[in-house]
């Protein structure tokens, strides 16, 4: 079963995604209005809440993310984003530095590497996290906080509302 | 793969394996994969081991029981995964403040006449409809809004009566037990209508106990009853009436021996399978910008609650817009 740890990590780590991909699904899914389609917030409510679930499929290598073997002195801890398209989208970006920015902050490890792999391009982008976007992922934490607190924010209809698993409840 | 509902009219026993369960009856072995099922409906004598339970727990799946008169007699409604504590809070803050109460109940009565309004236009009978939505505005206790309602449907039942063939005549409605023919469909409509509700509700956040229109002691998922207002006459009663206009049911449908008060076997088969049919029947949502089926528009209303007691969007009751 994941530890409550690992889960506030991924919830954060969802809320930054959203963050930069539409406010009101921020709100919906801290709130914790999840649809029942697949859909990103469902496949981390699976995460979970089944522990038969294949965590590597989810891209990141959470099981390593606190697994004590990684924290011996000397290895690198490596997490690993896998992405299909080489767009590289804010929203993940952002994801993947909290998750780096956690490891270091919370964790103690400061031997990390974050990387971005696109297995059809066969193509790895490295991530670093800097003092400067440490900076701006503190802000992001504090605006996604308040976003909470507040009123639910309105829907604005945008390209991706189509794919979003909130389509249906936003515009009905 | 979209999961279905499963309609089960035998007796017989559930039972499972591995991740299949199976419907075994005097005729046989029926297989339901069980990331096919959406909810099961079943009017027979069913028996249940705890295994199945477990599964169907666990891949939240509800069951509705009926007993053999296609009376409702109650759900097993999994344990839930989709939980807020904020919505609930809301939920029933718009039941304790009298005025937001007022609000939705007089909203699920707006909706309800709207669509029996509907109904009747279909059919080119004049009505009153208008005059009792005027009504409404005026209400301002529940009971005033639930005789609103009951006086429209009264007329809506008139109405209706002139259009149907003289053994399908509604006359007074009767409920347990329904005294002919029409009532036994509209009662039989309403507890499947009801389960349905019930099914998607579950897969929302809503809690089906706290509602509105109806007090919440009245049934245990008192919120379906409210929602299944909106829906009664364009999901149900537009199915009886086709059903009986195209002469697809006839009083060999019905119980002899019962007064032609209860369907028999053959005509609850026929009832379900237009029943199914028509919730998966999908209209174009202009909004949404997508087609939805019957099935969806029920779902979409309880979305549009959660954004009315979340305080986004007003609620606005659904009305058929076709
Ligand atoms: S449908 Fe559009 S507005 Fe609604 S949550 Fe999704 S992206 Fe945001």
């Amino acid at each position: 079963m994941i530890s409550e740890a690992e889960k506030k990590l991924l919830v954060r780590g969802t809320q930054i995604n959203y963050y930069f991909v539409c406010k009101t699904k921020l709100w919906l899914f801290s709130h914790h209005i999840q649809m029942e389609q697949e859909s990103d917030a469902v496949e981390l409510g699976k995460l979970i809440h089944d522990d038969t679930y294949k965590r590597e499929e989810k891209g990141l290598i959470l099981d390593d993310l606190i697994s004590a073997d990684f924290m011996r002195k000397g290895k690198v801890l490596e997490v690993h984003e896998v992405k299909k398209s080489n767009k590289m989208e804010e929203a993940h970006l952002f994801q993947l530095l909290y998750y780096l920015y956690y490891l270091k902050n919370e964790k103690g490890i400061e031997k990390i590497r974050g990387f971005i792999d696109y297995p059809k391009l066969r193509k790895r982008k490295e991530i670093r996290l800097t003092h400067d976007i440490e900076k701006r992922l503190e802000k992001i934490l504090q605006d996604i906080d308040s976003i909470i607190k507040g009123d639910v924010p309105q829907p604005q209809r945008k390209k991706i509302c189509r794919n979003c698993a909130y389509l249906e409840f936003c515009w009905s | 793969m979209t999961r279905k509902n499963y309609y089960i009219l035998t007796n017989g026993l559930l039972k499972r394996k591995e991740n299949t369960l199976y419907f075994i009856n005097k005729d046989g072995k029926r297989p339901l994969p069980i990331h096919a099922i959406y909810s099961i409906y079943t009017y027979g004598a069913l028996s249940i081991s705890s295994q199945v339970v477990n599964l169907l727990s666990k891949e939240g799946i509800p069951i509705h029981f009926f007993n053999r008169y296609g009376f409702y007699t109650g759900s097993f409604y999994p344990r839930e995964t989709l939980l807020s504590g904020d919505l609930l809070i809301k939920q029933v803050e718009h039941f304790i403040d009298n005025e937001k109460r007022l609000k939705l109940a007089s909203d699920f009565v707006k909706g309800a006449i709207s669509n029996m309004k509907r109904v009747l236009s279909y059919y080119n009978l004049d009505n009153n409809m208008d005059a009792l939505l005027e009504n409404l505005n005026s209400c301002d206790k529940i009971t005033e809004i639930m005789n609103v309602e009951g006086r429209a449907r009264a007329d809506y039942y008139r109405l209706l009566d002139k259009i149907l063939p003289k053994d399908f005549r509604i006359g007074q409605r009767t409920r347990r037990p329904p005294k002919n023919m029409t009532n036994a469909l509209i009662s039989f409509g309403n507890s499947l209508l009801y389960s349905t509700i019930i099914s998607e509700i579950y897969n929302t956040q809503l809690n089906p106990t706290i509602s509105y229109l109806h007090e919440p002691f009245e049934r245990r998922y008192s919120l379906a009853l409210d929602i299944s207002e909106l829906f009664k006459p364009i999901i149900i009663d537009r199915l009886i009436l086709y059903l009986i206009k195209k002469n697809m049911i006839d009083k060999t449908d019905f119980e002899k021996d019962l007064n032609y008060s209860l369907l028999n076997e053959n005509g609850k088969r026929k009832f379900i399978a237009e029943y199914d049919k028509r919730l998966k029947k999908t209209i174009k949502h202009r909004k949404i910008g997508r087609k939805v089926s019957y099935k969806r528009l029920i779902r979409l209303e309880c979305y549009k609650l959660i954004k009315h007691v979340l305080g986004k969007e007003q609620y606005k009751p659904f009305i058929s817009w076709w």
